[in-house]
């Protein structure tokens, strides 16, 4: 095993550590924007879909690469719109109504 | 230079996304959560953008437009429409993910290690399993597929048998990646099996499905991490993991299940064999005696459902929220976990509707106040409501927890008919002395209780 894959073993399980941690902390009130947020988070992988659709190191890779940025982008723009949307929803009693 | 710069913007990245959802534990800071997660992924997006290996923007270009142009009319459907667009949204993620991996693999064999190799496999078959899996799951949550669990004898034998298949040739693929013919015959495997996954379950365990498929589709985005040696990725990728995974445990957990047994157990399809056959006396009130005795009540509490969402009649409850308050009487709602299609979805529809959110009360906290309520008032929901939950052992839901809904003074359910809910289980809180069952549409019977409400607070 490479010292490249060990450290990276390393980071996914802190992170998954972590992440367990503060989304245990969530309130169950806001679980469904909780999901549309990370929903939009796991568009990170607009980040190997860019890399495959620039590079342009064959026509299908190319392709598949476009479709993948599409289909990141569609969560990112569409993810943290709504996330927002469903936030701002969210008042107060006595919090000027309507 | 650009090249030690990078590695700095994703680090950022990572951070903004972790103090996102750190924000995103409390209503007043989670506003601030997303736009630091727009941050960090404006940072991710930006830092890739600089990396020397892209020769060409323009597909990149093209797909950010077309890419917007589908998501923003997804980020303005309905709030009731909330859960299918969370399925699809997975189910974009999940074949991004898949198709990088398709391409990272013709790119790079058969110069693949074992370890990056193994890594793009995993991300591959979670992600194509992840993406037929959400589809079905939209289909059914849009109702575009029959809701009911659909079974057949030897389900399970067959759907692990794919899934032993898939798992079997991409061991093959790690083994040996110049045998290039049998990936395609890796992929269509992972995408019959998410396909075959979903068919035998049915409406009620949407949210638990819903949130494991949120998980997966974070882990497959990691595992491109571990493929691309891009931390940035592993860390965003395992808080989706992570978060989705929490979910999915809280899901089961509110109604008693394992993992094992919402997948493979296709919940609502067996009719409990013990259902009683003789007529049973139910007494239903017409909305006049109903809205009487609502105005009358101290507390009430609304106990709703995925009926309500059904009836859009999310609207009609706060104007009867309105109304009772105004008249005096304290309206609490109580919560259950599984409450509707996906984690949270009745809290986003009353939101929705201006209901204040310290309104909301979650199962562990409002069930003691039952035993103080003049009326519970149960708009569509069913099986979080059964008593039997608690007492009878041969219940499909025995040992749930449910909303002591039976312990309130007078319990009354606006229901369309006498049909039993999703579960198919015969819920024995309708025939109760102290129920009080309102027929009709959600939506037309809480409108009808306002009227008559506001009618009678008029002529006293």
């Amino acid at each position: 095993m490479s010292s490249d894959f060990e450290v990276s073993l390393f980071v996914f399980m802190l992170a998954t550590f972590l992440g367990l941690e503060i989304i245990r902390r969530v309130s169950p009130l806001l679980h469904t924007p909780l999901m549309s947020l990370t929903n939009a988070i796991s568009a990170i992988a607009v980040v190997g879909s860019i890399l495959v659709a620039g590079k342009q190191e064959s026509p299908l890779s190319t392709v598949l690469g476009t479709v993948a940025v599409t289909c990141s982008m569609i969560n990112i723009v569409g993810g943290y719109l709504i996330t927002y949307r469903m936030l701002k929803m969210f008042k107060k009693s006595g919090a000027g109504k309507r | 230079m650009i090249d030690k710069v990078i590695p700095l913007i994703y680090l950022a990245a990572a951070a903004s996304f972790i103090l996102a959802l750190k924000w995103l534990s409390a209503v007043h800071t989670a506003r601030r959560g997303v736009i630091v997660g727009v941050l960090g992924m404006a940072l991710a997006v930006g830092g890739t953008l600089l990396r020397p290996e892209i020769v060409s923007y323009r597909w990149i270009a093209v797909a950010f437009v077309l890419g917007t142009i589908i998501g923003v009319p997804m980020a303005m459907m309905p709030m009731t429409a909330v859960p299918q667009r969370t399925a699809l949204s997975h189910a974009f993620g999940a074949l991004a993910a898949a198709l990088v991996g398709t391409s990272e693999f013709y790119l790079r064999t058969p110069k693949i290690d074992a370890f990056t190799m193994s890594a793009l496999t995993l991300e591959v078959l979670l992600g194509f399993l992840t993406f037929t899996a959400s589809l079905m799951a939209f289909g059914k949550l849009q109702d575009i597929l029959p809701t009911r669990p659909i079974t057949y004898r030897g389900q399970n034998v067959v759907n692990l048998a794919l899934l032993g298949l898939a798992i079997a040739a991409g061991v093959v693929l790690v083994a040996s990646p110049a045998r290039t013919w049998l990936f395609p015959v890796f992929g269509a495997f992972a995408l019959a099996f998410g396909v075959l996954l979903i068919i035998p379950i049915g409406g009620a365990d949407m949210p638990t499905v819903i949130s494991l498929l949120n998980s997966y589709a974070g882990l497959s985005a990691c595992a491109m991490g571990f493929v691309l040696d891009n931390r940035l990725l592993i860390v965003a990728g395992a808080l989706d993991g992570s978060s989705g995974l929490i979910l999915s445990i809280i899901m089961c957990r509110a109604m008693n299940r394992s993992f094992a047994n919402v997948l493979f157990g296709a919940f609502g399809q067996v009719q409990a064999s013990a259902a009683v056959t003789e007529e049973r006396i139910v007494r239903s009130a017409t909305p006049e005696e109903a809205a009487s005795i609502l105005a009358s009540a101290r507390l009430v509490i609304v106990v709703p459902g995925y009926g309500m969402a059904v009836a859009q009649a999310q609207h009609k409850v706060r104007e009867l929220f309105d109304t009772l308050t105004k008249l005096g009487v304290e309206v609490k709602f109580a919560i259950h976990p599984v409450a509707g299609r996906m984690p949270g979805h009745m809290n986003v529809l009353l939101a929705e509707a201006d209901i204040p959110y310290d309104r909301l009360a979650e199962m562990d906290d409002v069930n003691s106040d039952f035993a103080q309520t003049d009326v519970a008032l149960v708009i569509g929901a069913n099986d979080v409501t059964n008593p039997a939950a608690r007492h009878d052992t041969t219940s499909p839901i025995y040992g749930m927890p449910i909303l002591d809904v039976d312990k309130a003074r007078t319990v009354m359910v606006i229901k369309r008919s006498m049909n039993p809910g999703f579960a198919g289980i015969d819920n024995e809180l309708y025939y109760m002395d102290r129920t009080l069952m309102v027929f009709g549409d959600a939506k037309a019977v809480v409108g009808n209780l306002v009227k008559e409400l506001a009618a009678g607070a008029a002529s006293r």
